[in-house]
């Protein structure tokens, strides 16, 4: 392929239109995704935060919308974004070993699938045990 | 940069529908990619009925049954057909990998065939493959030493020989190297897995005297660290390799030569 003999230029190839969402590649997307999320998130916990250093009524009015359902279910995110993004650093961590375990073919796919099951699950027991506290 | 769209001239047109064979009954259907230099249309996906009871199992059976048979004009790259030579690489099913090694049977439906993902195409199913074997180059991928040349050959130990082991096989398809969507953001800074596996082959390698030399060639925020173990070499190897492996010794390896 020294010389080109195209007529006229040539076209790219498709790639992501094409490509398989498989489950590393996913995950490797989704790991940054929550990782902007994250951002916003804590945000939430600053504004909280403000809230409770400053007067009682401001914060009444910030437990108020935190306590919502819409308050809850943007704060149970914030909660499955955290675990996500948290498994995934260790994930990336122990692929940084060079660990057969974390890089193997199978292995990577597993891990990937499990990923936000894991999640999920942890950010559903942290809840749990937090309504329970709170109750009893 | 991150793409999510392709240039205009790039774009995918519907194509048309070659008729089916005559008095087949086991029909597979073909959606493939088709560019032509020779005329101004953009690419578009034809489809191809393949008579299953007339042709081998391979994707790569398929592809030359309607060349032979259906349309003289699709254009592919293939030698060995058996997984050696590495000419036949392609996307199947939404993953890259080797025609010839490819059964039908292992895809469900239609079986739509692409070029190497985000390469320029020469024509149809042929990328142009100039800058992955720039970059190859670019690593001096061959036996560099300072001793005196021993009087017979370079030896090495058996334990040294096994480290070649999953790294020597690489056939140089570039389906690892095309699958990484960091390649194809960055593919003309970053190096990409297949040449990585390739520069890991010769920094591993007990013969090799340049070791150093290799690492600071490759200590670059791209040519090396682009790498975000996105896994997709790893999942996409024709050979069953581990390019992803290969890339975290390197980084390993510049981490060791620092403390």
């Amino acid at each position: 392929m020294s010389k080109t003999t195209a007529t006229r230029a040539r076209p790219l190839s498709p790639h992501l239109q094409i490509y398989k969402p498989i489950p590393t590649m996913m995950m490797s997307i989704i790991h940054r995704i929550t990782g902007v999320a994250l951002y916003f998130g804590t945000l939430l916990v600053a504004i909280w935060l403000m809230a409770a250093a400053g007067t009682a009524e401001g914060f009444a009015r910030v437990q108020g919308i935190y306590g919502s359902w819409l308050g809850l279910f943007v704060l149970f995110g914030y909660s499955w974004v955290l675990f996500h993004h948290m498994l995934g650093g260790i994930r990336h961590l122990v692929m940084d070993t060079g660990s057969e375990a974390a890089l193997g073919k199978d292995e990577s796919r597993r891990a990937a699938v499990a990923m936000p099951v894991v999640s999920f699950a942890l950010a559903i027991l942290v809840w749990v045990v937090a309504i329970m506290a709170r109750g009893a | 940069m991150v793409e999510i769209t392709l240039p205009k001239n790039s774009r995918i047109n519907e194509g048309r529908t070659w008729p089916k064979p005559a008095g087949a009954t086991n029909l597979r259907e073909y959606k493939i990619y088709r560019w032509s230099p020779d005329d101004d249309e953009n690419p578009r996906t034809d489809t191809y009925f393949v008579d299953m009871d007339d042709c081998g199992p391979m994707v790569l059976d398929a592809l030359l049954w309607i060349k032979n048979n259906v349309d003289p004009t699709l254009t592919l790259r293939r030698s060995c057909r058996e997984g050696i030579c590495g000419s036949c690489a392609m996307n199947i099913d939404g993953t890259n990998t080797l025609a010839c090694t490819k059964g039908a049977d292992e895809v469900s439906g239609v079986v739509k065939v692409y070029p190497l993902p985000h390469m320029p195409v020469v024509k149809d199913l042929v990328p142009d493959l100039t800058v992955p074997y720039a970059q190859l180059s670019s690593i001096q991928p061959w036996l560099q030493t300072v001793s005196p040349e021993p009087a017979k050959e370079w030896t090495q130990s058996h334990e040294d020989r096994q480290k070649l082991d999953g790294l020597y096989e690489c056939i140089l398809c570039f389906c690892c190297q095309t699958s990484c969507p960091s390649y194809w953001w960055n593919g003309e800074r970053y190096l990409g897995p297949a040449v990585l596996l390739q520069a890991y082959r010769w920094l591993i390698d007990s013969r090799d005297e340049k070791t150093g030399e290799r690492l600071d060639n490759l200590e670059d925020p791209f040519r090396l660290y682009r790498c975000h173990t996105i896994m997709n070499c790893t999942q996409a190897c024709p050979k069953g390799l581990n390019p992803a492996k290969a890339i975290a010794e390197i980084k390993k390896m510049m981490i060791e030569r620092r403390v």
